[in-house]
This record gives structure tokens, C-alpha cells and sequence, in this order.
């Protein structure tokens, strides 16, 4: 596949809350349940953030960081659960401020946690037809769980974006695969406000079982083995789960290193692997190999067999935050700012 | 009244059978027992099915013609029956059973027990569970079953000196026994470490002191003892089939750390069996807590009242004691589909008494009891089971 990824930006809301914090509220162990959870702080949006400003931010990074005219931008792919609009297209307000408009095609995308990696997939298409120069794709949330509800412990904000081009590729996608199944484990129907879930069911038969699918196809597909890879990425709706898969498939915890950021974030969604990959990108060395495995309840996994080009080494990432200065950085808020900010203090009618 | 003997026996796994769905767990049980009975369908007299919940765990009542219905039996017109009794439904379905061949109506008859929890939210499965209690004297205030059992056992450490660690050791030898069940929800092994560092459910109890909700079907084929041979070389004949009930609510009872139906349900069982608890060389007892289990060692006479938390620790309960409790692993760690319980711990005492138990195989058993409760002990079933000679 003659295609990759030419540049890329990300962005996390800096505040933050502990499970200990949450449980605090909620009369229950929270410090024990960000242990299990493998999640020690989680992002909060503030009042004036949504998966547009995040999306935004994130690309308008990606644009500056690769030099790119937005004018160039063929197609722009928002992929979220929490678009601010039931109807009404994120993906046209963040290439108008980005000034990528008015000749592209833009749409929201939505698959639970996967609907950034099922963008990406989109623009390689594209790009790989030479139909567009750029394709941009986002992965980005602000989803919440209910108060008291064990969602509550991960669900945080973020997102990234990754613009996809044939030239100036710093990292090349050999190929992706996808592996796709009706399996119910978490919804949240038209007009919920937060999404229901069936507990145990999204692991084994959903998370575990579409992942490994998904990877072992890489790994035919290419003759590939883990040993392959420099990197590896998982979607990580906790910090257990990816680390769990990737044990069973044969990975080490160096490979996961870069890759798994949800420890310190939370469960940012549809950006969970994105940022992940993110965080990779600013570490990779020129020839690494990286596996990239999203998943989405629902339920179906994207994999990427993708290598660091020698054009990783010079890539300018003076404009924009290392993922690093997120994962350490940001400010605690306690539970009842964090209920004000996420909209969950009833106002009465006012 | 005849003799009732069990003729064949059949289970399904236990555990989170997510791809499977009730009916086709209740058919893979009963075909399971009627092949084993060497008895084809057209001998069957009829069904009597034991299901706690299906109404609110699947929104399908009416169950019981169900399960004929897709075994491709609906030709037929037997009766098929739907037995409730919370926890012990399957047991009730048993007895039912026992009483309908005994009587002479019908000659063979197929026991199942089937309930498939795990396609509800637990905190709905809780919610349905704790039904079974007094609604309006426990649940309304907010008990649930665990906070009820939960509350027992704080008595029962109160009154006899029973320690969390006595506790917890049956958590711990009831998986050590599921390691060798194929069939067991929970085939790993516990530390005590394990068991009283788990998180809390209701204090004393923690997760690790509580049976899972699981899914599983099991079933038995019954049929008149004077023609078992027929079928089987090691016919198993029912001893006793005895039910007791009790207050709904566990504050209406004299003693908070005594199950009056057990105790009644096992006196009559061991006087119509003309035997005595020192006779059992094997038995399945209710494990739904750690604490469940205590009681029902010292309620079916097994040990003095207040005695058991030491008594377990002794190891007198184990494998190679003198009473085997739970082979199978009991409600702990085989599993708990509610309704099916009674009826595993049957198929578990016949494939014991026929010798047929591989590694879990307690030496020299003829004759085994089975002991299922509803709730915090509302319902009691005691069967005894023995070796025809």
C-alpha cells in the first residue's frame, strides 16, 4: 500500500480526577477500582470543550507540525461517540476552522471506540486510489459513564488526528484488517444520555475475542510474529485489558510501553489508540515496525501493520504537546467540580 | 407408593454460556439423561422442570412446553411441568417427579433444572435473586440475598466463635473440588489469602465467599425401581424425597443461625430411609455463602450445632474424610443456575453412588444426600440417594 501517515496531532483536556476521588463520592473503593482498572487519573473536558475543539486542536497541530495546506485536504473523517450534534456534521465545523473548506468531503463517523481507526482506514482507501492528496482522520470522545456506574472510573476526553498522504510519509501502513461481528456488549440508543453496557460480556466474547481475531489475521496476512514489532498499540478501554491481550498474544510489556496510555488519561474512546499511536510516533526510530489493533464495542477491530520511515527522525514536532507532557501533566479537580463540568448538577429549568 | 429409582442423569457445562441459549441448554441436559437411561421418548411419561426466574431473566414464561417443544416432542402432548421454589426449584421438581412415578401415574419422567443468568446485567440478576427472600418484610428495605446470608453469618460468628478464616477455607476447598469437574464454572484454585482479601459483598462475606451467577441445565430420567435393571446395571434408588418450609423472612425465625426447614426436611428423610446422617459417605449440601454451607452440616446433623467452622478445618469434609461435602464443588464453584442446582447436585451423588466419578470419586459411598434451599432457607429439599442392590 502506497500510503501512510505524513503527520499528526493530539489533544487531552488538562484536567483531571482520581478513582480514589470518584469512589470517594460514591461510598465505594475507588483506589482499589483504578488498581483493577489499571487507570490512576482520567481527563475531564472543561465546560467549553467537545469533540469539535478537541478535533480541531489535535489537526490543527497535525497541519502545523507536517506544513500542510489545508487547502489540500480531499476528505475529513470525524470518528466519535460523543459528536456534539445528533445531526449536524462535526467533521464540516472543524474543516471550516481549519480552513480546509469548501472543496472536500467530510462526515462523521461512528463505531463505539473504532470509529478512528475505521477513518483512517477510509483515507487509505482514498489516498491509495489517488483519488484525494490528504485524507484526515480523527479519533476523538468526551464520553462519560453514569455517576456510580463503573464507567465513571475511565470514561476522560481526547482525541487525535492523523492526516494521510502518499508524500513526506513518515510512517507506511503495509495493510489493514478488520474483523467485524454483531455482538450487543455496550450501546447507548438515540436520546441516552449515557450508554449501557453488559458487564463481563464486553470482555471475553467481545474486547478479547474481536482483538485477537483481529491481530492473529495481521499476523497471517503479513507473516508477521509479535517478535516483529517494536511497538504495539491497543484500544484500552482500561489499562488491564490491552495489557492482558497483549500478554496472551506474545507481546512484552517493552512493546506495550509507548502504546498504552490510558493509565494515565482514562479511557478517552475513540482516541484511545490513536493517542496511543500518537505516543508511539514520538518515539519510533526509522524502520520500527508497529502494530496498531482498535476495537469497538458493537463490535468489530481494525489492525495496522505500520513502519517508521526514515522521515520519523526529522519530523518537526516543535509545534504541539508530547503525548508525554499529557500523561504526566494536568490538573486534579475534585468530584463535585468535575459533576459541574460534565453537566451531571441538575440546574432545574434555569 | 413404588420405589422411584434414577435411570440416567445428564448435565451441561456450568459457567457464562453466552453463546448458547436456554432451550438448547435444557434439551443438551435431558437428551444427555434420557441417552444414558437408554430410554427413547417414547417412553417418557412426561417432564417436570425446575426454573427459578425465566420470566424476568428472559421474558419467556411458560417454559416447560417450551423445552418439549423444541426437543421436537410437541407431537406428543406429554404434560410438562414448571416447578418454583427460588433456589431449590430443581429440587422441587425432583420431588414432584419422584411423587408422580411413585404414585403410579406415570412410569418414566424427566427432572430437569435449567436457569441462564448471565444475559441480564448482574445488578438486574441481583435484584431478581434477592426475590426470592420477603419482599416486603427485607427486600423493600434493602436487604439482598448476600446481606441477608451475610447477616447470619455475623450471628453465627457472634454465637459460636466461627472465624472469617473458617469461612473462607470453604471457599477454598469447594474450588480445590471444581478442579477435577470439567463441568465447574470455577476450575482454579483459591488461597485463603484470596478468598479474605476479596472485596466486600456484604461483611463478613466478600466476592470470594458468594456462588456465581451462572448459567447450566442438568436433568435426570426417573422411572419405577422394579423394572430399573432393565436400563441400568447401577440403578439408584431415591431413599427419601422430603421438602420443608420455613418463614419467608429471616426475622421471623427463633434462631437467626438455624434452617428449621433443614432440620425438618432431614429428619423426615432419614426417618423414611430408616437411616442416620453417620450413614452418608458422601453428600452435595447448599453452598450458596461459605456460611451456607456450615449451617447445613450442623442442620442436616452432621455436626453439634455451632460446630462446623471447626469441624471443616479439621479436613473432615474433604476428600478422603469421612463425609465428602460437594465433589462436584458445590454451588460455589460448580456454579449457580438457580434452578438447576438441585438437580446437579443429584447427577453429581448418582454418577458417585455408580462409581462413575474419575478423579473426584469418594471411595465406598452407598448411600448420598442432597440438600438445595430457597432464599435465606424458606424452602429445604433433602434427598437421599442409595445403591440398589
Amino acid at each position: 500500500m502506497d500510503a501512510g501517515i505524513v503527520s499528526y496531532g493530539a489533544y487531552v483536556p488538562r484536567y483531571r480526577i482520581t478513582p480514589a476521588e470518584i469512589g470517594r463520592v460514591w461510598g465505594v473503593d475507588g483506589e482499589g477500582m483504578g488498581q483493577a482498572l489499571n487507570v490512576h487519573r482520567k481527563s475531564v473536558p472543561a465546560p467549553d470543550e467537545d469533540t469539535i475543539t478537541i478535533s480541531t486542536e489535535a489537526l490543527r497541530t497535525a497541519l502545523i507540525r507536517g506544513a500542510i495546506d489545508p487547502q489540500q485536504i480531499g476528505a475529513l473523517y470525524v470518528g466519535s461517540e460523543s459528536h456534539p450534534y445528533a445531526v449536524k456534521p462535526s467533521a464540516t465545523v472543524v474543516s471550516q476552522a481549519v480552513g480546509a473548506t469548501p472543496n472536500l468531503t467530510a462526515a462523521d463517523f461512528e463505531f463505539a471506540c473504532k470509529a478512528g481507526t475505521a477513518a483512517i482506514q477510509t483515507c487509505l482507501g482514498l489516498v491509495g486510489a489517488q483519488m484525494i492528496r490528504y485524507g484526515v482522520a480523527i479519533g476523538t470522545d468526551t464520553s462519560q459513564g453514569a455517576p456510580g456506574d463503573a464507567l465513571e472510573y475511565s470514561a476522560s476526553a481526547g482525541g487525535a488526528a492523523f492526516v494521510i498522504g502518499r508524500e513526506n510519509v513518515i510512517a507506511r501502513v503495509h495493510r489493514t484488517v478488520s474483523y467485524t461481528t454483531d455482538t450487543p456488549d455496550f450501546w447507548r440508543r438515540e436520546g441516552q444520555r449515557y450508554p449501557s453496557h453488559g458487564g463481563r460480556f464486553t470482555g471475553e466474547p467481545a474486547y478479547f475475542k474481536h482483538v485477537t481475531e483481529c491481530a492473529n489475521r495481521m499476523f497471517e496476512a503479513v507473516g508477521s510474529a509479535p517478535k516483529d514489532y517494536a511497538h504495539v498499540v491497543f484500544h484500552q478501554p482500561n489499562g488491564k485489558f490491552p495489557q492482558r491481550v497483549g500478554k496472551q498474544l506474545g507481546f512484552t510489556d517493552a512493546q506495550m510501553r509507548y502504546g498504552l496510555v490510558t493509565p494515565f488519561i482514562g479511557n478517552t474512546y475513540s482516541g484511545a489508540a490513536l493517542i496511543g499511536l500518537a505516543n508511539v510516533l514520538d518515539h519510533a526510530k526509522p524502520g520500527e515496525r508497529i502494530l496498531m489493533v482498535g476495537y469497538g464495542s458493537g463490535a468489530g477491530s481494525d489492525a495496522f501493520d505500520i513502519e517508521a520511515t526514515d522521515a520519523v527522525a526529522t519530523f518537526d514536532r516543535s509545534y504541539g504537546r508530547p503525548i508525554q507532557e499529557y500523561l504526566d501533566g494536568g490538573v486534579e479537580i475534585p468530584y463535585a467540580m468535575y459533576a459541574k463540568f460534565r453537566g451531571k448538577i441538575n440546574m432545574g429549568d434555569t | 407408593m413404588r420405589e422411584v429409582a434414577v435411570l440416567g442423569v445428564g448435565q451441561t457445562k456450568f459457567g457464562e454460556l453466552w453463546d448458547r441459549s436456554f432451550r438448547e441448554i435444557g434439551i443438551e441436559a435431558g437428551l444427555q439423561a434420557l441417552v444414558d437411561a437408554k430410554l427413547g421418548s417414547g417412553d417418557l411419561g412426561g417432564l417436570f422442570l425446575g426454573n427459578m426466574a425465566s420470566g424476568t431473566l428472559l421474558d419467556q414464561e411458560h417454559i416447560a412446553p417450551l423445552i418439549l417443544d423444541y426437543a421436537g416432542l410437541a407431537g406428543r402432548h406429554l404434560p410438562a411441568v414448571r416447578v418454583e421454589g427460588g433456589g431449590a426449584s430443581g429440587s422441587l421438581a425432583l420431588h414432584q417427579g419422584f411423587l408422580a412415578v411413585a404414585s403410579g401415574h406415570y412410569d418414566f419422567v424427566v427432572v430437569g433444572g435449567a436457569e441462564k443468568m448471565t444475559d441480564v446485567p448482574d445488578t438486574t440478576a441481583n435484584a431478581i435473586i434477592s426475590s426470592t427472600a420477603d419482599h416486603e418484610w427485607e427486600v423493600v428495605f434493602g436487604a439482598t440475598l448476600p446481606a441477608l446470608w451475610g447477616l447470619i453469618a455475623r450471628r453465627h460468628m457472634h454465637e459460636f466463635g466461627t472465624t472469617r478464616e473458617q469461612l473462607a477455607r470453604v471457599a477454598v476447598q469447594m474450588h480445590e473440588n471444581a478442579s477435577k469437574n470439567p463441568l465447574a464454572h470455577y476450575r482454579n484454585k483459591l488461597t485463603l489469602a484470596q478468598v479474605m482479601g476479596a472485596g466486600g459483598v456484604a461483611e463478613p462475606l466478600g466476592v470470594l465467599d458468594c456462588a456465581p451467577l451462572s448459567d447450566g441445565a442438568a436433568a435426570v430420567v426417573l422411572g419405577p425401581l422394579e423394572v430399573a435393571r432393565k436400563y441400568t446395571d447401577t440403578p439408584i434408588r431415591i431413599a427419601a424425597s422430603e421438602v420443608a418450609c420455613d418463614t419467608m423472612a429471616v426475622q421471623h425465625r427463633a434462631s437467626v443461625t438455624t434452617l428449621e426447614s433443614t432440620v425438618a426436611a432431614a429428619r423426615r428423610a432419614f426417618a423414611r430411609a430408616r437411616r442416620a446422617p453417620a450413614d452418608v459417605r458422601v453428600a452435595e449440601v447448599h453452598d450458596a455463602y461459605t456460611i451456607s454451607a456450615l449451617i447445613a452440616l450442623e442442620d442436616l446433623g452432621f455436626v453439634e450445632k455451632g460446630q462446623a467452622g471447626p469441624e471443616f478445618e479439621s479436613g473432615r469434609f474433604a476428600p478422603g474424610g469421612s463425609l465428602v461435602i460437594n465433589p462436584s464443588g458445590g454451588l460455589k464453584a460448580q456454579g449457580r443456575p438457580f434452578g438447576a442446582v438441585g438437580v446437579a447436585q443429584v447427577v453429581e451423588l448418582v454418577r458417585q453412588l455408580r462409581g462413575e466419578a474419575k478423579e473426584r470419586q469418594v471411595s465406598g459411598a452407598t448411600l448420598a444426600l442432597a440438600h438445595d434451599v430457597g432464599g435465606t432457607g424458606a424452602t429445604s429439599a433433602v434427598h437421599l440417594l442409595e445403591r440398589a442392590n
